[in-house]
């Protein structure tokens, strides 16, 4: 069950912790009033604050304080009612101030914890360590010039927010789930768009190997900048190897930052430990103290939504969905919205059938937006309509079988399902004489059939059913044809 | 005219341009005047005549209408060249800043020209603000218009004091009516009294620092520089207030400092802190100190011994604190975006070339000091416990407010020293040693000329008030310079 990676001296465990960076969402920088819009002209979203100008001074944008609070109140962690900024000093082109304005000693959230939901249907407990808030940096371009490097301010001073977890994951495949769990909590929340590809988020990933069953943690190595989750897994999984090889060898591990090449799926060392930068943090003596009070905290924490964990509860609880379908249903806000809008939740105080209405999101719905590359919001049939399909099944209309063929044309067209029943004539033959005459004859026309089935062979009266939705070109209520076979063929 | 109009106060001038006795442009005009025949003090780094002019005119106009803005309307002052000003070089006294011209107004400057006041000037300074002499400005030193009169130093050049040196000569020698300066650890204080004028820093966070070119950032603080307390507590005014760009300015009213400064001192309890003398200091710094005690006991003030146990340690914090957040706050430099760059063969050579080439001795060496007080293995030993220190500094100063008002001491162990005078690091830093405490504090301080040095040379006493209470220092002020009745010399001009 444990991933494990096996190396000529036996078993190895791998031991990862990650500092996922998500951007918060928010208009302006986390110290100045330059926009944070992504993909403007490069040096376009740049204030005096940002280039670093001399005399210039940082204040603190609120809204990304209440938006790091919101967060740690969705990662269920303490709120530092006292956090501090620091000062993170080194030297690169594109950091303007030669400091990055982060939070060391006082962060302004304390340990929280993330719950994952395994495959297997176990849940595993993911303890995290702190939030911090945190300026980006800009970007160089070493890529527009030959023998010059560029460098585009737009991002620098954008505020992020740093997640670090404890080290608590144990395989890829966790890792891999907990960032979707932190990336879908902060959708969730509103605090971080999650565009992985759009570097909104992104992760430095801790690794160490260990033989199963130690308790010490051995030297660990950091790879930077990890953008896409089957990234940050395949890195973990080259990582681990890399590590497991080098000790296997009688080597030792090096405390390193490493970068992740996907292409050639390996690692690589940036610096080494005696290369390592000393940061020299000190509090920032540009900016006060972060204070609040609980009456602040109380105040957000009013109108946190419903998170995952807890809708994926209500809706094992209220509609008896298995963990599965829950757990899909509520990977994000919309989905588990239209989910319920599908529901009718609320409507008349009745609500549709929960299984059928998962059914048709999580199998049908999911499978048509996939083909089509949409997502839940760009949805072609609207939860109404899908709704609407749903009952027409429900009150005989149509059948079940009947109804995916009403729904790809409800994704073809964008059409009422009932609009789309009416101009094809899919309604339902309920009508017990033109059923009959149906099954009378396809049994008249399959002697053959009739005797093997008369001969004991029952196997054979689903190929009857099929014959006779067949001649009513499917239409026929299925129970109806099932009900009046079985009395003919017996009789 | 143009002499006697550059002997005028700012209360003076303010009345003669309201009387219409004369124009702005004629008091700005007898200012550069007065500056051209004495281009030797080194004043200014860039000179802005033009605008000068410009502004006086507009001032001028202005009070044609009717439309006078008030007090500092059409004063003509000096800008230490560490404010930013909009389309005018700004170089903090440093080559690494040289020919760089900011698109922004610092909040000082745009508050006094908002108030109507002509900036003649960006005045020299020590090099990013480090230094007690102004020998440390890349653009050459500024020279002191006093000279002694007998002694060993009778008839040499004399240093002005730093940082705000320039500011502090061209009030002295009347080529302005005010200056601004910036007092990180007594850099108006100092060469006010080494220049005989009253040199005023506010409680930390009652001006604002947008737009100054930061040297230690919770400790820099810009105030007025003026030949008399009365025309301080006018100019301070114009340049206070909150300002929401630096989050750690102060949300706090402004008051009408000039309205009360004639209260005198009745009543006050007034500390003498019996840790404020210095090895070497000469008695005649310590009798000055007696006379000013004596005279305020005259005016009705009640004289009391008091105690701040720490201040021994606060020039060694300062010089911890003081270096660690400039060690930080001087990384912008670094030839990527403005200013000097020196090229070389990577990223890190080009930072190397740049620094070095950009950034003078003393620079060079509080960078350094700093990034060794913040590195790790020694955060604990230096920084924090300098942070522990500055605490016990406060409380020194919150305890003792709960006796006295406001507390008097000299504002430097010596008169003005000789341009040439040799002198280590260290004894340099010495010259702060009864101005940083307050800086440490955060609390206001004024030194005030009080009297002359046997050879002929000022000497300023200080005086600390409670945070934000700049009004009772300014009263009390004010009866140190009636009673000194100190006398500033017109000096003849040194042409160059």
């Amino acid at each position: 069950m444990s991933y494990r990676i096996v190396g000529e001296t036996g078993e190895w465990e791998v031991v990862v912790g990650l500092e996922v960076h998500a951007q918060v969402t928010s208009e302006s920088k986390l110290f100045s009033g330059a926009s944070t819009e992504f993909g403007g002209e490069p040096n376009s979203h740049v204030s005096l604050v940002d280039a670093a100008m001399p005399g210039m001074l940082p204040v603190i944008n609120e809204h990304c304080i209440e938006q790091a609070v919101r967060t740690g109140l969705g990662l269920k962690a303490k709120v530092n009612l006292y956090s501090v900024f620091a000062r993170k000093n080194y030297f690169y082109a594109d950091l303007p101030q030669g400091y990055q304005i982060s939070q060391f000693e006082f962060p302004i959230i304390g340990a929280g914890t993330v719950i994952l939901d395994m495959p297997d249907g176990t849940t595993r407990n993911i303890g995290i360590e702190r939030l911090h808030l945190e300026q980006d940096a800009g970007k160089s371009m070493h890529d527009q010039d030959p023998r010059r490097t560029f460098v585009d301010l737009n991002r620098s001073g954008v505020a992020l927010m740093e997640i670090v977890s404890d080290p608590d994951m144990r395989s890829p495949e966790e890792a891999g789930i907990y960032v979707r769990k932190i990336r879908s909590i902060v959708r969730y929340l509103g605090t971080c768009d999650g565009n992985m590809e759009q570097g909104s988020m992104r992760a430095d990933v801790n690794v160490s190997v260990r033989k199963p069953g130690d308790t010490e943690l051995r030297t660990r190595c950091e790879i930077k900048n990890v953008n896409s989750v089957r990234f940050i897994m395949h890195a973990i999984e080259v990582e681990a190897q890399r590590q497991v090889e080098v000790w296997e060898s009688g080597g030792q591990v090096e405390q390193q930052t490493r970068l992740f090449d996907p292409v050639k799926g390996e690692t690589r060392a940036m610096r080494s430990k005696e290369f390592a930068h000393d940061y020299r943090y000190f509090p920032d003596p540009d900016l006060l103290p972060v204070k609040f009070n609980q009456e602040y905290v109380d105040g957000i924490a009013a109108t946190l939504p419903e998170l995952p964990d807890e809708k994926k509860q209500r809706y094992m609880a209220d509609y008896n969905l298995s963990a599965y379908d829950a757990e899909v249903l509520v990977v994000d806000r919309e989905t588990g919205g239209y989910f319920e809008t599908v529901l009718g939740r609320g409507d008349k105080g009745k609500t549709r059938d929960a299984k059928l209405a998962a059914n048709w999101v999580i199998s049908n719905l999911f499978g048509a937006l996939k083909a089509e590359s949409k997502t839940i919001t760009q949805s072609p049939v609207s939860a109404d309509q899908l709704g609407q399909l749903l009952d027409l099944i429900s009150d005989n209309t149509i059948s079940g079988k009947i109804a995916k063929t009403v729904f790809e044309e409800m994704i073809a067209t964008g059409k009422e399902p009932a609009d789309i029943v009416a101009e094809k004539g899919l309604k339902q033959i309920t009508d017990t004489g033109a059923i009959e005459a149906a099954v009378d004859d396809v049994i008249a026309n399959s002697p053959e059939q009739v005797a093997q089935y008369q001969g004991g062979n029952e196997k054979i009266a689903g190929w009857f059913v099929g014959q006779v939705m067949k001649a009513t070109q499917g239409k026929a209520n299925p129970g109806m044809v099932n009900k009046l076979l079985k009395e003919k063929l017996s009789g | 005219m143009s002499n006697t109009l550059t002997q005028l106060t700012i209360a003076q001038a303010r009345d003669g341009l309201s009387n219409g006795d004369f124009s702005a442009t004629e008091l700005t005009q007898s200012c550069m005047d007065t500056y051209g025949a004495a281009r030797k003090l080194n004043i200014y780094i860039t000179e802005t005549p033009e605008l000068a002019l410009e502004q006086a005119a507009a001032s001028d106009a202005r009070r044609a209408k009717g439309e006078a803005l008030g007090s500092m309307d059409g004063i003509p002052i000096a800008m230490k060249d560490l404010f930013c000003t909009d389309g005018i070089q700004s170089t903090a006294g440093s080559h690494i800043l040289e020919g760089f011209v900011p698109q922004y107004e610092s909040t000082i400057s745009q508050n006094l020209k908002d108030a109507g006041s002509v900036m003649l000037g960006k005045s020299n300074m020590d090099e990013f603000a480090m230094g007690s002499a102004t020998t440390t400005s890349y653009y050459g030193n500024t020279v002191n218009p006093w000279q002694a009169a007998s002694g060993p130093d009778a008839g040499k050049d004399l240093a002005p004091g730093g940082s705000s040196g320039g500011s502090a000569s061209a009030v002295a020698a009347r080529m302005c009516l005010g200056a601004t300066g910036t007092d990180t650890g007594g850099s108006i204080r100092q060469p006010a009294s080494f220049t005989g004028i009253v040199g005023l820093k506010p409680t930390y966070g009652r001006c604002s620092r947008w737009g100054c070119v930061a040297f230690a950032s919770s400790l820099d603080q810009a105030g007025p520089m003026t030949r008399t307390v009365r025309d301080a507590a006018i100019m301070l005014g114009a340049m206070a207030g909150h300002d929401v760009k630096d989050s750690t300015s102060t949300p706090i009213e402004t008051p009408d400092f000039e309205a009360v400064i004639d209260q005198g001192v009745k009543g006050l309890r007034v500390g003498i802190p019996k840790e404020y003398t210095a090895e070497g200091m000469p008695e005649e710094i310590t009798s000055l100190w007696q006379r000013g005690a004596g005279w305020l006991r005259e005016a009705g003030a009640e004289i009391v011994d008091v105690s701040l146990p720490h201040t021994k340690y606060a020039l060694p914090t300062y010089y911890i604190v003081a270096p660690a957040e400039a060690s930080s706050n001087l990384a912008r430099y670094d030839g990527v975006r403005y200013g000097l760059r020196v090229e070389g063969n990577s990223l890190d050579e080009m930072y190397m070339n740049t620094r070095a080439e950009g950034f003078g001795e003393e620079v060079q060496r509080r960078v350094l000091i700093g990034t060794y007080v913040l590195s790790a293995g020694y955060y604990d030993a230096y920084y924090l416990q300098a942070q522990k220190v500055r605490t016990r500094i406060a409380e020194d100063f919150t305890k003792v407010f709960e006796d006295v008002d406001v507390l008097l001491t000299p504002t430097a162990p010596s008169p003005a020293f000789t341009l040439d005078a040799k002198m280590d690091p260290v004894t340099m830093y010495l010259n702060d040693i009864f101005t940083v405490p307050a800086s440490l504090a955060g609390l206001p301080g004024i030194s005030v000329p009080a009297g002359l040095s046997q050879h002929g040379l000022p000497l300023g006493l200080q005086l600390i008030a409670k945070p934000y209470d700049e009004l009772t220092m300014l009263r009390t002020a004010e009866v140190i310079e009636r009673f000194a009745g100190f006398d500033l010399p017109v000096f003849s001009g040194r042409e160059a």
